[in-house]
């Protein structure tokens, strides 16, 4: 008998590309979870269970057992480094961790930086060896540069059509973003031949796009 | 920081009320009991040794070291594990014991700085040593009390994963030869769980096909025996294959024991590759989604202290078993209350004491008024006898 498999699905921007994906492995989750505002949902002629969770929560419920596998952003991943199997690169959802500032930045005496990743930001700085002070911002990080709370932030960049809109440049890129599938340590053994199987035919999926 | 408010504690140490005590106590006492079946000696040493012997040799990473000074200066560490600690008694005190020496042990280790829930700075670890065997039969044995202990403590559904270090640490000496650097790199990808950052350091490493082929096979080296052929054929180097052929050995000990059903061979496993030197396992529980026990083989520990002998062993993570095994407790026995007026104390507290005497718990109470009513909570006594 096979065991349900716990899936933690990122709600929002990667859900679907996610659930595309997933559909491309020959596993057809039904159009309507698409839509759907419940949290938990069943699929048992998959074995699999979807639990929606906030992109940023992936790894913890992961870490933790709650969930078997789950899917999540580099970025996630990099800021939380929970313990955590990271299986394969899911290739979607593709953007970049990037240094932003206005044109002119000359470096200032008490350099700040705002950020939604303070642990990824001061990382990086410390690797560069670049004093700052990062400060943490919960969203419309490119505020901080054009209004004077910081001279530069660290964040995601996709098209860039956001930076140029209001005047700022991305500066260096830190690291490439995509999805991961990741998955707990006792799952990845107790539950080895389902998540196996699932991570060859997502791998199989992959291969047939490029 | 604010002034803490009265109940609370520091971060990571938790209290067990006598119920928790009870759970806990009874998967110590089973366990222990096992391994002392298994001809295993129970040890006990400080919580407190000095940095710089047990602390560095430990396998404990530096940073989570909980660390404090004596009013001397000297740096001293609580101790992290029991593995160092007992590698220090049988470098000293036992010096003269014939080897091989079997030792089991059940104490509170500490690591600083893990602050969230299933990071805890103070648990629980019961465990066993096995000194001065090199043998694949001595590594199977631990693997084998290791599954029995988990048994004892009443994990139902587990699994034990087992590697060997030396496997790896021969492959890439075989495909990256004197690239020093470019193997840590690799092994730390692994060692970090990142197989997406695994792929991608094959890709950019200046290797031929055949050899990225091989890197490739190691992220699927998982399953039973036939694991080992799959491997054997992977790597010819001389370190490789000495390792496959002695898991391979410890492999058909678990068999003749019986419980080969429960373990899986997975040479992806890298414990911490500057500590462990052969075998390393690491046990998971159905129920619970932290590993439950890790062991192997540490060869290179007690030479720090002055003895060269080969040794192997596990612990038992029984906090992670008390928080997520159902069962395994007997039903928790009440007390006997009995009652009695200040005229017949007498015969009230030798009715009290021969219940004792025959194991039963017994609490006793006076009347003070004749009329007073017996106020009984439900459930809180077995019974009450009343002496008036």
């Amino acid at each position: 008998m096979t065991e349900t498999l716990k899936v933690a699905m990122p709600k929002g921007r990667i859900y679907k590309k996610a659930a595309n994906l997933f559909r491309a492995a020959g596993l057809p989750i039904p159009i309507e979870v698409d839509e759907t505002r419940k949290l938990v949902i069943a699929l048992p002629e998959l074995d699999m269970e979807f639990i929606l969770a906030k992109p940023v929560d992936v790894p913890t419920y992961v870490e933790y057992g709650a969930a078997d596998i789950g899917i999540v952003g580099k970025d996630v991943l990099m800021e939380e480094n929970r313990d955590v199997y990271e299986l394969l690169d899911l290739g979607i959802a593709k953007c970049r961790m990037s240094v932003i500032g206005l044109p002119n930045w000359q470096p200032g005496i008490q350099q700040r930086v705002a950020t939604k990743y303070p642990n990824v930001a001061s990382q990086y700085f410390r690797e560069q060896g670049q004093q700052v002070e990062v400060i943490k911002l919960n969203g419309s990080i490119e505020l901080a540069p054009l209004i004077g709370l910081a001279d530069r932030i660290v964040d995601m960049v996709e098209t860039g059509q956001t930076l140029k809109e209001n005047g700022l440049v991305e500066m260096n890129q830190i690291f490439e973003i995509t999805s991961r599938l990741i998955a707990n340590r006792v799952s990845y053994r107790m539950k080895n031949g389902q998540i196996q199987s699932l991570c060859d035919r997502l791998q199989k999926a992959l291969a047939a796009e490029v | 920081m604010s002034k803490p408010k009265g109940f609370e504690k520091p971060v990571g140490v938790r209290d067990y009320v006598p119920y928790a005590v009870d759970k806990l106590r009874a998967i110590e006492r089973n366990v222990l009991d096992c391994m002392s079946r298994w001809g295993y000696r129970q040890i006990m040493t400080p919580t407190m040794e000095f940095y710089e012997t047990v602390g560095v040799a430990s396998s404990t990473s530096d940073q989570k070291l909980f660390k404090l000074l004596n009013n001397r200066g000297t740096t001293l560490v609580l101790r992290s594990d029991m593995t160092a600690p007992i590698a220090r008694v049988v470098s000293s005190l036992l010096k003269e014991e014939p080897l091989p020496i079997r030792l089991s042990y059940h104490a509170n280790v500490f690591r600083a700085f893990e602050e969230e829930a299933g990071r805890e700075a103070e648990f629980f670890q019961t465990g066993v040593e096995l000194v001065g065997d090199d043998s694949p039969e001595a590594d199977a044995e631990v693997v084998a009390l290791a599954i029995e202990s988990l048994k004892a403590a009443g994990v139902a559904s587990f699994k034990i994963a087992m590697g060997h270090v030396g496997f790896l640490n021969g492959l890439f000496e075989e495909v990256l030869s004197g690239r020093g650097n470019e193997q840590q790199a690799m092994k730390k990808h692994l060692l970090d769980r990142d197989y997406v950052g695994f792929r991608k350091a094959i890709g950019d490493l200046a290797i031929n096909d055949e050899q990225r082929e091989v890197l490739e096979g190691i992220l699927r080296l998982r399953g039973n025996k036939e694991i080992c052929d799959q491997a054997s054929e992977l790597s010819s180097h001389p370190l490789a294959q000495a390792s496959i052929s002695h898991l391979c050995k410890v492999w058909e000990v678990l068999e003749a024991y019986g419980v080969s059903e429960h373990v899986l061979i997975d040479l992806t496993m890298i414990g911490d590759f500057s500590y462990y030197t052969g075998m390393t396992f690491e046990g998971y529980a159905a129920e619970l989604g932290f590993p439950v026990c890790s062991g192997g083989r540490y060869n290179n520990l007690l030479r720090q202290f002055g003895r060269d002998v080969p040794a192997t062993g596990f612990a038992l993570k029984t906090n992670r078993i008390l928080d997520g095994v159902k069962g395994a407790v007997d039903e928790e026995k009440h007390p006997v209350l009995i009652r009695y007026t200040s005229a017949e104390r007498r015969e009230g507290l030798a009715r009290a004491a021969e219940l004792r005497e025959q194991g039963r718990a017994v609490v006793t109470l006076l009347i003070q008024q004749e009329s007073e009513s017996l106020n009984k909570p439900d459930g809180m006594y077995d019974r009450v006898e009343t002496f008036s």
